[in-house]
């Protein structure tokens, strides 16, 4: 993309889903962007870019952060993880099982990013609350789930990653 | 049988791909694309003097800008009226590109083409647009007095008025019914404007092929079939060199049915211009500001009932606002004029509506589509009436109830398919005692004045809707079944969330007899089906679950006869079970439905096993008779369309208890409780998905979700951080419950489900809110300061 537009570009190094990736993007150009159209990660999506709706969340060093509201030159020499890395070794995490088995998604466009905040939050969070459960989705839009689903697949998920490292 | 699969909690087909980032929405597609962007109208009203591109000449990765003055022949035109109606005397749509006249802020005026969409932005914020304003219209009733107008050719601002009549079984008008009848109220509720608000845009990506001359076009779009229609016929190219397909699609409600939205025909125009792949992906602000929206609606309402608080005359006149144009004719205030009586029986019924131009976003189908201000009206009434005889509000609507044993029950008016408004089956009744019995509605009472005493405030409030589903005219499917024992299943009408590959799969899997693992869906794709309507009007599983059942049938007649003849049998002694042709009780005379398919066809090249193995149940030639005889076709495949005499209508009742903050007036919905008859469910879990769906957005419009215009026709909230969606924090605990009314009008019993969630939500919170406080609620969403302004407002009447 950058390279037909003639702006000064910035060599930035990623290492996405433990793979290290490099891109030469413009200082602008969104980590959003970068992964997606850059990097060919099209599995982060952008459902408003300006921050509210958490459809482009990814994990930074571990930490849910929005992509749409970071550049991705700011972000040079460090870790992040995309859904396309949430399977381990090909096996879906219990995260991404229990949304599967709780009906937790429709159409499946805000669902990346619930699946990367969940995520964090149960490796820091093994055995949460509703209310707690409840706080941790709440940055995250979804229109089509009325959201019900959704929390019971972030307990069920706690429960299938309590059984499986008991 | 052991593949029957309808009526199961079959887990989705297409969560495999959508929880591991392999989706495929429109933006990931064409990597290489150019992209395009719009310079839209900062004005709601203007006259364009000039357009000046001469700074954005020197973008570097620029590759083309086009203004209305570029586009050929049909490009040209007004875009379609897609639904023209003889009461939509004054149809108006707009231009691809605006020509001359901007109506509303947002409406298209130039097309940039560039290397990537950041170079296409800084293309489009150096042209200069020298715009003469005009006055704007803005608001429906400031509209409708005309000072000024949005349409200079249309009088009053009036696109449509619309009367319909049914006098009472007497003979008496509403009118008269009304002024005859014991007791009369007369009041006005309001609905705010809102929008489907998907979270994916909308977004076109085309790619022209010089060498075939044909053309592929990829859209977010409820309807690719129509879709597909219109960029041949806008672009003059032949139907059969276009194709046009709805990859994964990041929700609908509505606002991607309506087509081509300009984007849609001018993204194909310029890819084929230019012979490069371009695409366009709608962001978010965009989306706001030209895409559509829905609700707003003002509601006179006059009743006459009797002493039991049946209703004896009902008169509505309903002022709809449809922005600046009616691509989708007028259907919003249609679906409100005939669904508002819902499940009763109204003595005689009147109701008018006009609908206005103001410049504003235009007003097309968003989920419920006019149904949750129709349900608004008339439940606001049964509370109304209810109050003024003090009486118990379901007694009230027990007893205007349509009895189960009056179906088909004919309201005498016509539905938004044209067709007569007659109910198919339902269980009013029924209903209302289930959901009383969960919502515990007889024991409230002590539940409120236990609160009370405790210094809270709570309320209870109900509401009851009907929906006219599965709409026609038609839908078909196609089903496949090839010599490796795969079933394909295709259908025209398109997906967006509603777990289509899932429920499908299950009718095929069931309908033929083999394991649902077997069978994969294909939706919304034309080179599979050329023909469909699309998906809206909660019709996908009526009307292509029926198809593809009737074509299922279609092919396991034909199956069976080719396997009676191999098995020397008789094709009435056969069944199909986990994919294999056996004769009932005689489980070792059996052919596996992989080798029918080879059997089928007379032509047998033996590329596989199952083409080697068919060989052994190739019977003798018959010389005088040709390979495929008349009536004949090879293949194991069939193709059928279901085509309903008119709509099924799906019915529920919702209710909820609500707690207000006595100092912040903060309402919380303590519980939401569900009772739902879609006739046949085919995949509970996801008929409850789409109802919890529903709620949420229904939450939305009841407590949060407006649009705000000022008064030079600026959308002021433009943006998620301003119009307010509910979060998981905001969507109260759904408890659903099912009764199974089977529609007779189709084969597989069912009816539509898709928006039922959304439709009485905002009725049934007012009147838990009403509830809660003692003010009278006729004015929706309702926010704490909203509900705080009406308190001191009623203290201030009481000191009087």
């Amino acid at each position: 993309m950058s390279e037909r537009t003639g702006e000064h570009r910035h060599a930035v190094t990623l290492t996405v889903n433990g793979v290290l990736r490099e891109a030469t993007v413009p200082a602008r150009r969104l980590l959003s962007d970068c992964l997606r159209h850059d990097l060919g990660l099209t599995g982060t999506h952008v459902g408003c870019e300006h921050g509210v709706c958490g459809a482009c969340t990814v994990l930074l060093d571990g930490e849910p952060v929005r992509s749409c509201l970071t550049f991705a030159v700011t972000v040079d020499g460090h870790e992040i993880t995309t859904v396309e890395g949430l399977a381990e070794g090909g096996e879906l995490s219990p995260v991404q099982r229990a949304f599967s088995e709780c009906h937790g998604l429709q159409c499946g466009f805000c669902t990346p990013g619930f699946l990367c905040t969940v995520t964090a939050f149960l490796r820091d969070n093994r055995t949460p609350t509703d209310e707690e459960v409840l706080e941790a989705v709440s940055g995250n839009l979804c229109r089509c789930t009325g959201y019900q689903n959704i929390i019971k697949a972030v307990h069920r998920a706690a429960e299938i990653q309590a059984e499986e490292s008991g | 049988m052991t593949t029957k699969l309808f009526g199961e909690r079959v887990q989705r087909r297409e969560d495999a791909r959508l929880i591991t980032g392999q989706g495929r929405f429109l933006d990931d597609l064409g990597a290489n694309a150019l992209a395009a962007a719009f310079v839209r109208s900062p004005h709601a009203h203007a006259r364009i003097r000039d357009v000046d591109v001469s700074a954005a000449l020197d973008v570097e990765g620029l590759v083309a800008i086009y203004t209305w003055e570029d586009l050929p022949g049909l490009l040209a035109e007004p875009l379609p009226l897609l639904i023209p109606h003889p009461a939509l005397t004054h149809g108006r749509t707009g231009h691809a590109l605006a020509r001359d006249i901007v109506r509303h802020v947002g409406e298209p005026v130039v097309m940039v083409v560039a290397a990537d969409r950041y170079v296409a932005e800084d293309a489009c914020s150096l042209i200069e647009v020298d715009y003469e304003i005009l006055k704007p219209v803005v608001g429906v009733e400031e509209a409708a007095e005309a000072v000024n107008l949005v349409h200079a050719d249309v009088p009053g601002n009036v696109g449509a008025h619309l009367v319909q009549e049914v006098p009472s079984p007497d003979g008496l008008s509403a009118r008269e019914a009304i002024e005859a009848a014991p007791h009369t109220l007369a009041f006005r509720l309001d609905i705010e404007r809102s929008a489907s608000m998907p979270l994916e845009g909308k977004g076109v990506y085309a790619r022209w092929d010089a060498d075939d001359q044909s053309l592929r076009v990829y859209s977010s779009t409820q309807t690719s079939t129509s879709v597909r229609m219109a960029v041949a016929a806008k672009l003059g190219l032949p139907l059969p060199k276009v194709e046009v397909i709805a990859p994964d699609v990041g929700g609908g409600f509505g606002v991607k049915i309506v087509h081509p939205w300009p984007e849609e025909i001018l993204v194909p125009w310029a890819a084929r211009l230019l012979d490069r792949e371009v695409k366009w992906t709608e962001d978010r602000r965009e989306h706001f500001i030209s895409s559509a929206h829905e609700r707003a609606q003002v509601h006179h309402v006059r009743v006459g009932f009797d002493d039991d608080g049946r209703v004896l005359g009902l008169d509505v006149n309903i002022l709809h606002d449809h922005g600046a144009y009616t691509p989708y004719g007028i259907i919003v205030p249609i679906i409100t004029s005939t669904q508002l009586v819902g499940p009763y029986k109204i003595g005689a019924y009147r109701v008018e509506f006009s609908s206005i131009y103001t410049n504003t976003v235009q007003v097309t189908p968003y989920r419920g589509a006019g149904r949750p201000q129709g349900v608004f009206c008339m439940e606001r009434t049964m509370d109304r009436i209810a109050a003024h005889l003090g009486r118990d509000r379901t007694e009230v609507r027990a007893a205007n109830f349509i009895q189960p044993g009056e179906f088909p029950y004919d309201q005498g008016m016509t539905f938004q398919d044209g067709r007569p408004l007659i109910y198919d089956s339902g269980d009013y009744p029924e209903s209302l005692r289930m959901l009383k019995e969960l919502i515990g509605w007889d024991s409230f009472p002590a539940m409120k004045a236990e609160a009370a005493a405790e210094g809270r405030a709570i309320g209870i409030g109900v509401g009851c809707y009907v929906e006219g589903t599965g709409v026609g005219p038609y839908e078909g499917g196609h089903v496949q079944i090839t010599s490796d024992g795969r079933v394909h299943v295709s259908t025209g009408l398109t997906s967006q969330g509603q777990g289509h590959e899932t429920v499908f799969a299950q009718i095929a899997a069931t309908e033929l007899g083999v394991p649902i693992e077997k069978v994969s869906v294909v939706t919304g794709d034309t080179r599979r089906f050329g023909y469909a309507v699309g998906t809206f009007a909660s019709r996908a599983a009526v009307m292509s679950g029926n198809a593809i059942a009737l074509a299922c049938r279609k092919v396991r007649d034909k199956a069976l006869k080719v396997a009676a003849d191999a098995l020397e049998a008789d094709p009435r002694d056969l069944e199909i079970t986990d994919g294999v042709v056996h004769v009932a009780g005689t489980p070792s005379a059996s052919i596996p439905l992989a080798t029918v398919a080879v059997l089928s066809n007379p032509l047998r090249y033996a590329f596989d096993k199952e083409t080697q193995r068919a060989t052994q149940f190739a019977g003798p030639q018959d010389d005088d008779r040709p390979p495929v005889a008349d009536g004949e076709e090879p293949g194991m495949e069939g193709k059928d369309y279901y085509s309903p005499v008119r709509s099924t209508f799906a019915s529920g009742m919702h209710a909820a208890i609500v707690e207000t903050d006595p100092l912040t007036a903060e309402i919380k919905i303590l519980r939401y409780v569900v009772v739902h008859d879609c006739g046949k469910l085919i995949n509970p879990m996801i008929v409850e998905g789409q109802i919890h769906g529903g709620v949420g957005q229904g939450v939305g419009g009841a407590l949060y979700e407006k649009m705000v215009y000022d008064e030079h026709g600026q959308l002021l909230n433009a943006s998620f951080m301003d119009f307010l969606m509910p979060y998981a924090t905001e969507v109260p605990r759904i408890e659903t419950a099912h009764l199974e009314t089977p529609s007779p009008l189709n084969p597989l019993g069912v009816k539509g489900a898709g928006e039922a969630g959304v439709i009485p939500v905002s009725a049934v919170i007012a009147a838990a809110i009403e509830d809660a406080e003692g003010i009278t609620i006729d004015r929706m969403p309702i926010s704490p300061s909203d509900l705080y302004s009406l308190r001191a407002e009623t203290r201030l009447r009481k000191i009087q």
